[in-house]
């Protein structure tokens, strides 16, 4: 079963990848919505939507395949795990929605602008929180009982979850801010590099807070980030967070355009890597593992050929649409 | 919660989410590969109405896209929140499906909308067509995997059970090309693009009401009358050969749309009307044409046909539903050939533009397509229960360890929150629809024009990057 075991942790890979590409992808765009509330501009809104206008949908798209690729790679995974999510779930499926069309609908009617304006925020707000609540209790375990989520419906609200939440927002909003950095000039871009001061440091709280508690979870996180020889490994994580930090700081403070973006980036590279240090190998933790989860051999093989084709192939001309959009957003591109 | 239990209630949610995704894929399928001819013609003549024309419904599909996206995001979710038993079971063959219809068909149509919508000045019209054309074939590839995977649960084949009580794949073309699949897309496809040209007919007959002389609504008009004279004939044929497939793999299904609870040894009769009582088993009030049942599904006019009477009652099917919504969809049907057949005389007599009961009638039509569409649906989701994968998983057995207040409330955000958006997406369609294409006609880059002389000051620019 060699051929099983490799399978199963590509999958892991492969899953784990388009999640994160999803939380970089839709994390910036999502921010923007969370920022809304700090733009009352009409003119600042219209910029701030036309920046990912172009590009949301193929940004959201990546959540459909976590979602469709933990089906068909890790189905019990899935079945065990959206149950255990139901209301986190739905509060973020409704929350997208109400983001999704507002893009849309903003620009179709003058009498209604303020209420679809309310309706992206808000809606970016639910659904940055509702996919941290989801992470959060996805890490402190859910209820299994033989193929079955055993638990009850409020199981992931804890003051565990609430935090992962929170910082999920955070973070979202950090991304946001440093994408108007890049993609916007003048007053706009100005506020948008104090606004990055703030949610840095936010976020930092936030990253500690997460790092401290998640050890308290239970025995095996800790273990697995303390022990020796695994500190080795686990070390860098945390001294690298501090390194991105002194880099993004002395970029803000230089005002310079895209490294901000970059950076911040990269300080979710290192969270999310976190994160899969405290995971490995299992994917409902504490229950089953990625090989417990695993979909039968043939249908992890049939896809393969499909991920490792088409997923460069999506992301050349996911990356040449960024491209023709690519440069600062005035008043003229986009909608207008 | 409703006086229903936790099965009823995720069985309203699905019905619900899945009745109200279906109206906007049916029309983006459509009007995707409505938007591309248009933009080759206008690259192919250089006649700016063509232009105008694309531009005029580009802002549309960007309404009905992003409804379309928004609540499919649900449905990819609540296969494991509402029907996690299901996914377990079924992930192994129907996920991957799904995975190939993301990773082939929703990021070609997401990477390409944005230049598709925004992005005419910035790369030119032969890559804006590209890009066009991509979104096109992204609808119908996505098309392909959906009805596949639907398909496989209608008519299983290529399959096995693990010892963990999973089906898996043992042939993968069995499993994708199983044996309704071939009729349900073609018969699913020509339905997007009947209700697209019904939609664009509407819109145009509605402009030429008020001045038959509009360039634009004239193209519309014209183009979508060929579509419904050539599509209708085809649907109808297409549609009997699917029946004649449903017989052959999920005969409970055609009783039940044909009312047919008892058998008939010489000669089945054919069902117009009548009130079935599922209770009692029988047709009430039934007007049939004699042995006509047995001539249409058999070719042959003394058949004999098994009835309900012959399947136990726990796998019948709620027979009223599947037999109404049958009938609404072929009767829809019906009147969308007259409308085709209509258009072609008006034609060959030179009155296409100018007739205006055939305006009228085209406008009633409408919405037709939608609801042909969606009674379609109901009819062979209907048909096939009480199963989720005919004959070997019942629907009951695969719904999510939940309780009801859960699951009831969710369906109540569900029903708020699509009320709330599909309320305001109408509005704001039917808004676009009310102004006839403009020349210098902009694309979704704009805002609703200010219009005050009917040219908008931005006309040039667009058209700069086309000539």
């Amino acid at each position: 079963m060699s051929v099983a075991v490799d399978l199963a942790t590509l999958w892991a890979f492969i899953i784990a990848l388009a999640v994160f590409i999803y939380v970089v992808m839709d994390g910036f765009d999502l921010g923007l919505g969370i920022l809304f509330p700090l733009f009352p501009g009409k003119h600042d809104r219209d910029v701030i939507t036309n920046t990912v206008a172009p590009v949301w949908d193929g940004n959201e798209t990546w959540l459909v395949l976590g979602g469709g690729g933990l089906m068909a790679a890790f189905p019990l995974a899935y079945s065990v795990l959206l149950p255990a999510l139901y209301a986190p779930l739905i509060a973020m499926l409704v929350g997208l929605i109400f983001r999704g069309v507002a893009f849309e609908f903003r620009w179709r009617t003058r009498a209604q602008r303020n209420l679809w304006d309310i309706a992206f925020a808000g809606g970016s707000w639910v659904a940055a929180l509702a996919q941290g609540i989801a992470l959060g209790a996805i890490l402190q375990g859910v209820h299994v009982e033989g193929r079955h989520y055993a638990g009850g419906w409020w199981d992931w609200l804890t003051p565990f979850s609430i935090l992962t939440g929170v910082s999920l927002v955070t973070g979202y909003a950090l991304l946001g801010a440093t994408w108007l950095i890049l993609k916007t000039e003048g007053d706009l871009r100005d506020k948008a590099y104090r606004i990055s001061w703030v949610l840095l440091f936010m976020m930092l709280l936030a990253i500690a807070a997460v790092s401290l508690a998640t050890p308290l979870l239970t025995i095996q996180y800790a273990q697995r980030w303390f022990s020796w020889p695994a500190i080795v490994l686990t070390a860098p994580v945390p001294l690298a967070v501090i390194g991105v930090t002194v880099l993004l700081m002395k970029n803000l403070a230089q005002k310079h355009d895209v490294w901000p973006f970059v950076l911040a980036l990269a300080l979710f590279f290192l969270s999310y890597a976190g994160l899969g240090i405290s995971m490995y190998p299992y994917i409902v933790p504490q229950s089953i593992t990625i090989w417990q989860a695993a979909a039968p051999e043939r249908s992890q093989l049939i896809m393969l050929p499909g991920v490792l084709v088409l997923v460069p192939l999506i992301l050349g001309y996911t990356a040449w649409a960024y491209w023709v959009f690519r440069g600062k957003v005035g008043h003229d591109a986009g909608y207008h | 919660m409703f006086g229903l239990d936790a099965v009823e209630l995720a069985r309203a949610q699905f019905a619900f989410t899945v009745t109200f995704h279906i109206i906007f894929p049916a029309f983006s399928i459509g009007l995707a590969s409505y938007l591309a001819v248009l933009e080759a013609l206008w690259l192919w003549t250089g006649r700016d109405v063509y232009l105008n024309v694309f531009n005029y419904w580009l802002k549309i599909f960007a309404i009905a896209f992003a409804m379309g996206v928004v609540s499919g995001i649900v449905m990819s979710y609540q296969f494991g929140t509402n029907w996690s038993v299901y996914s377990d079971k079924v992930g192994p063959v129907i996920g991957p499906l799904m995975a190939y219809e993301v990773l082939t068909a929703f990021f070609l149509e997401a990477g390409f909308l944005g230049v598709m919508l925004f992005g005419l000045k910035r790369v030119g019209p032969k890559l804006h067509f590209l890009a066009t054309l991509m979104v096109a074939v992204g609808t119908l590839i996505s098309a392909f995997w959906i009805l596949s995977a639907n398909s496989w649960m209608q008519t299983p084949a290529g399959y096995a059970v693990n010892a963990d009580g999973q089906f898996v794949s043992v042939d993968w073309l069995k499993v994708i090309f199983n044996p309704s699949f071939p009729y349900r897309l073609v018969h699913m496809v020509l339905a997007a693009y009947l209700t697209t040209s019904l939609v664009v007919g509407a819109v145009g007959a509605w402009h030429l009401l008020r001045n038959p002389h509009l360039p634009g609504p004239r193209v519309m008009f014209s183009m979508a009358m060929w579509m419904a004279a050539l599509v209708a004939p085809l649907q109808i044929l297409v549609g009997d050969q699917h029946g004649l497939n449903t017989l052959e793999h999920q005969p409970v299904k055609i009783m039940a749309m044909e009312g047919h609870f008892e058998s008939h040894k010489d000669g089945a009769p054919l069902y117009l009307f009548g009130w079935p009582d599922q209770e009692k088993g029988e047709l009430k009030y039934a007007l049939g044409i004699p042995k006509f049942g047995s001539l249409i599904l058999k070719h042959q006019i003394d058949a004999p046909m098994a009835g309900l009477d012959t399947v136990p009652r726990q796998d019948w099917p709620p027979v009223p539903i599947t037999f109404w919504s049958f009938r609404i969809m072929v009767g829809l049907g019906m009147l969308m050939l007259a409308l085709g057949l209509f258009s072609l005389w008006e034609r060959w007599r030179g009155r296409l533009y100018i007739n205006r009961g055939l305006h009228r009638f085209a406008i009633a039509m409408g919405p037709a397509g939608f609801i042909a569409v969606m009674a379609g649906w109901i009819t062979t989701e209907t048909g096939r229960q009480p199963f989720t994968v005919y004959g070997l998983l019942r629907t009951a057995d695969s719904v999510s360890p939940l309780a009801a207040p859960a699951v009831g409330t969710s369906l109540l955000a569900f029903i708020i929150v699509y009320f709330i958006i599909f309320a305001a997406g109408v509005a704001y369609i039917l808004r676009l629809m009310a102004e006839p294409p403009h020349p210098g006609e902009r694309g979704p880059s704009s805002e609703p024009p200010i219009r005050t002389a009917g040219v908008t000051p931005a006309a040039g620019v667009v058209q700069g990057a086309g000539s």
